[in-house]
Formats: structure tokens, sequence, C-alpha cells
């Protein structure tokens, strides 16, 4: 079991990531280790929606190597990438719900692709899920068009968590949440996260999210990580983005 | 420390225990939820019933949903389900779960044959929808028209260039190939089949008459649908999907004025020239061929075209650009602005969107055929 917790659940080595002559990501090395929530963070255009995408597959590399759960992607089958992929939820920005499916069918589409389930239990997880991230059971029949920006989010990370993933990765999920609905969300996540053991990649620029939810926290500028480390080491830090950052008007507000 | 999940029961007098051991995660929910169906048998018999988790190696929501389902059909009357040996890491997990309301969902849509005369019956009164839609599209997009003339420098000249550019310039490759094409296969249909009276020669007023009266324009009218009208449909559709065209309505613009008046200007203004190509294109590959396949020489071809046709040949052909023009571009836009929020929704109305062109396309031929044929030219 040691052995297991210290092999990171994402290994990301030497990673180049090149769009025409602009270079966003240059040979940036990151570590996520299995259990953890890692905040994500940097200035807006640095690269942290391309790191995530990169690191899912959607973005190709210049150079580099990634593995996730010890599984080097760029070298493994078609078969052994799908279970993958079976093991890792995926909330894009915008939700990216099925905008011609109901948001039952939503989150049941990917329990109809890997498991063969009756229809009864399918039924009775989309409502326990929808339950979890907070939505009532009305929300099941609705188009995604039909819906709040929240409760995009909302249903999103419902069809993310959908076949119990041991990753997930979030793309800015707070924003566009009340305060009070993206609180909930934070602690949604931290429960989750106890509960199932779930490791999460969390791109974000909530406040509140870092000093609530995450257990570690990385800093991602001029291509690489230029810090990774608690809450108390980036309030230390003397970086000047990370001292705005983090002593801005906003924090200051946050931490009371 | 994982394994294949199992259900034991135990029997102790009046109280019953269901031990569940192994692995009760999502890639074994099919062998989970028959043993919990077998188990839900059981509802009713002993006095007491206690479900025992505690050598459960790994537990997910579909494992603590199927728990939670079984104690909820166990616990009938008098007799309560326990569950016991809830480990400190899985109790927030089903305390998350129990709070599930079971509600059944109602399948919303059952096919039956009163539904589907109901649609059908909703299909027939569409269509006064449809042509009442069109009648709107075309008064307001006249409005627009009319605000443009007495404003001349409200027109949108930059956005009307691009859509030429794209209905017009761009269109110009494909459409001269296939008028050609046609022209050619006319040509030589023709030849093949007057051989036998010896009436080579009436291919040419035959290819005249045809390529400048209806093949012309109709042709092009048709392609421009297909091309033109699509496009239309699905730029309007996925800016309405995207709420760009309410975010023009908010700062104050009118959306027939900004987007709709300059590509119907561009389509009105287009047609004409490319089924004027298209006409030019079909006479040189019909040439082309009654001179290659049929022996008739170019300058043979030309003096039996001038007596063949007249000016009004032209005439009656390229009048009826604009006007099949006008209806492409209305339908197109018409359909783009009634796009939902769906993918499917654009799918669909950029579908209806060429399949109506094209009908209204042929119906104005028919219409103007009768109108020419009364006037005598």
């Amino acid at each position: 079991m040691a052995g297991e917790i210290q092999n990171p659940i994402i290994r990301v080595r030497d990673i180049t990531v090149q769009f025409g002559a602009t270079r966003v990501l240059d040979g940036l090395n990151l570590d996520v280790k299995r259990g953890e929530i890692l905040g994500f963070v940097g200035p807006s255009g640095a690269g942290k929606s391309v790191l995530t995408r990169t690191i899912i597959g959607l973005v190709p590399k210049v150079a580099g190597s990634i593995e996730v759960f010890g599984v080097d992607l760029d070298s493994s089958g078609a078969s052994q990438r799908r279970n993958v992929e079976r093991r890792w939820g995926v909330l894009f920005q915008q939700g990216a719900l099925f905008s011609s499916l109901t948001v039952r069918q939503n989150i049941q589409f990917p329990m109809r692709e890997y498991l063969r389930v009756s229809q009864r239990l399918m039924d009775e997880i989309t409502m326990a899920k929808l339950t979890m991230v907070g939505l009532k059971p009305e929300v099941a029949e609705r188009f995604p068009s039909e819906l709040s920006g929240g409760m995009i989010k909302r249903v999103a990370l419902a069809r993310a968590l959908s076949l119990d993933p041991d990753l997930v990765f979030l793309d800015e999920p707070t924003s566009g949440l009340d305060p009070i609905g993206a609180g909930d969300f934070d602690e949604l996540v931290r429960t989750l996260q106890r509960t199932l053991g779930l490791t999460v990649f969390m791109v974000t620029h909530d406040l509140d999210s870092l000093y609530t939810a995450c257990d570690r926290i990385a800093v991602l500028g001029n291509g690489k990580i230029i810090a990774a480390g608690s809450i108390a080491d980036m309030q230390a830090s003397q970086h000047p983005w990370l001292r705005q950052y983090f002593h801005g008007k906003r924090a200051r507000a946050v931490m009371g | 420390m994982s394994g294949d999940p199992k259900l034991e029961r135990i029997a102790r007098g009046n109280a019953l225990a269901l031990c569940a051991t192994g692995t009760w995660t999502a890639s074994f929910a099919p062998v989970l939820e028959r043993m919990v169906t077998e188990a839900e048998k059981l509802a009713g018999t002993p006095q007491s019933i206690f479900i025992d988790v505690s050598e459960i190696a790994q537990l997910d929501t579909f494992g603590a949903w199927l728990i939670e389902r079984l104690r909820r059909s166990l616990t009938k009357g008098p007799v309560e389900a326990q569950i016991a040996g809830l480990s400190a890491n899985y109790s927030s997990l089903v305390d998350e779960v129990r709070r599930v309301r079971a509600t059944a969902v109602v399948d919303s849509n059952p096919i039956t044959i009163s539904g589907m005369l109901e649609q059908i019956g909703r299909a027939v009164a569409g269509v006064a929808g449809t042509v009442a839609g069109l009648v709107d599209m075309l008064g307001a997009v006249l409005a627009a028209w009319f605000r443009v003339l007495i404003h001349p420098r409200s027109f949108r000249l930059t956005s009307t260039v691009h859509h030429m550019e794209q209905v017009c310039w761009r269109a110009v490759p494909i459409i001269v190939l296939i008028t050609f094409l046609i022209g050619c296969i006319i040509a030589q249909q023709g030849i093949f089949h007057f051989r036998r009276f010896g009436a080579d020669i009436f291919v040419v007023d035959m290819l005249g008459v045809l390529v400048l009266r209806e093949i012309g324009v109709l042709l092009v009218a048709i392609m421009v649908a297909g091309r033109s009208g699509s496009a239309y449909t699905a730029e309007l559709g996925s800016m309405k999907m995207r709420e760009e065209i309410d975010a023009l309505r908010t700062m104050g613009f009118d959306p027939i004025e900004v987007l709709v008046l300059p590509r119907m200007m561009a389509l009105v203004l287009a047609l004409p020239i490319l089924a004027f190509l298209g006409a030019m294109a079909a006479l040189y590959g019909g040439g082309l061929v009654a001179w290659l396949y049929g022996g008739v020489q170019p300058e043979a071809f030309l003096l039996r075209l001038r007596d063949a046709i007249s000016i009004d040949h032209f005439i009656v052909g390229i009048v009826k650009a604009p006007v099949m023009a006008a209806v492409i571009g209305i339908v197109a836009c018409v359909e783009g602005l009634a796009v939902q929020g769906s993918a499917e929704s654009l799918g669909q109305h950029t579908t209806a969107s060429v399949v109506k062109g094209i009908f209204f396309v042929i119906v104005m031929d028919g219409v103007f055929a009768i109108f020419f044929a009364s006037i005598g030219m």
C-alpha cells in the first residue's frame, strides 16, 4: 500500500506544447499524488487548460512523457488507454453536456458504454448522483439548454463521476456559481475525495477553493511549474505573481 | 485484499445477517445487482435483519446504493433492516446515498397510434405556420431594407461584400464545372437521339432554349440552396444557440438588419451572376460536344444559336434568379433563427432549410412558367 501511495497517479515529465511559434508549455514537470486534491493556478492564458487537455490527450505535445495510473499514454495500446479513460472523469469548463440528450441520458451515457447493468439500476444511480451534486430529481428529464449555468456545472460533475472514477479533472468547477453554491461544491469535492479515495486535479481561480478544498497547490507560469506546495508555502513564497495573488485585496478578504 | 463480491446469509434464530464481502464497485455492478435482487426476496420472513458491511474491501456509489436499496426493500412494517459494521471511511458515502429519494422514472413519450396521429395533425397544422413565418420574415427584411434606404449609412457594406465573396466568388468554380458538364450531357443526348431523324442541328435550339430559360437558373438555384442556404442556417442557428443574437438585441441592434439583410442582399446579387456564368458554361460545354461528337462546326453552332434564341429567352431566365435567391435566403434565415438549444435541432433546421429551399425554388419556377406562357414570352 505504501508503495502505491508514493507512486504518483499522474506523472508529467518535460512536457512541451507549442501552437505555431508560441511555446505554451516548456519542459514542464508535475506529479499528482494518489488521493490528493491538487489546485492548479496561474495567470489567465498561462496554459492551465492546455496542460489539462494535454494530459487527457486532446492536445498533442511536442516532447515529454505523461503517465497516468502508471501507464505511459504514448506507448499504450487502444484497450489499455480505454481502461485508463474509464478510470478518469473530466469536467469541462463549459460543461460540454450532450445537447440532444436529457440530463438523465447524459449521466447514463458512460454507464451504458462501459457497464452492463439494468435500466433500473442506472436510473437509481443517476438519481443518487444528482442528489450528491445537489440537484433535484425533477432535473433529470430536462435538456441542457433548459438548465442554468450552475446546474450545467453540477450535471457535468455528475456525468464525470458517473462511473465512480479514481481521478477527476475539474476545469474551473466553481466559476459561474454563487458563493454558497461554490462552497457546497468544494465541500462536495472534499466529501467525494474522502469517501471514494478520489484524486482531484482542479484548475481554479477561486481562492476559497484553494483554502478550503485543496491539499496542495501548483502554480503555472512561463510554461513551467513555478511553485508547488501547501497553501502556507504559497503565502511564504517571494515570487512576485504569487505575492500579488495570495496577498492581494481579494486574498485578504478571504483570509479575514 | 480485493476480490469478487459476495453476500452471505447467516441465520441466527429469528434474526438474519447478510454479510457483504469483497469489492462492491461499479465494475462488479451486474453481479452485485443480481445478488441484491436475490436477497430482496427475503423481505418479511425474519424478525430482524442486519446487513454486515465490515468485510467490504472497496465501496463506491454503485455498491453503496445497492446496499441502501437492499436495506430499504428489507425494511417492511415492524421489521427494520440495519446496516452494521460500517467503517468511518464509508459512512459519509452511505449517508449520502441514504438521502436519495427513489423516484420512478416515467417514460416520457411512449409510441401510440393516437400519438402518431397527433404528430401528423401537428405537422399539417405546421404548414400554415411555416408560410406565416416566411411572410413574416419577408416583411421584416423589406422593412429593414426601407430603413436602410432612408438611412443609407446604416447599410452594412463590409458584411455584404464578405457574404458576396462566400456565396458568389467562391461558388464560381463548382457552379461553372457542374453546369459545363450538364451542358455537355444535354448536347450529347440531343445529338444521339436527333441523329436518327437527321435533325442534328436542332440540338442547338434545344440547348439554347433549355439552358437559358430553365436549366441554367434552376440548377444554379438548387446548388446555391444546398451550398449557401445551409451555411446561412447553420451560422444563424449556432449564433442563436450561443445567445449571440440575444446579445445583439440587448445592444440595441436589429438582428434582421445586422445579420439577415446583408446575407439576403449578397444572395440576391449573387444568384443572377452565377446563373449567367452557369448558362454560359453550359452553352460552351454543349457547343464543345456538338463540335467534337456531333461534328457541328463552332461557326455553324453560333449562327444557329443566334437564329434559335432571342433576348427574351435570356430575360426569362435571368429575371427568375433574384426572386429564387430571395426565397432561398428567407427560408434559410427563418430556419436559422428557429434553432433551439441542441445540436440535433441545428441539424434538423439545416436539413429543413435545404429541403424547403429547393421545394420553393421549384414551385417558383412553375409559377414563372405559367406567368411567362400567359404573357407570351
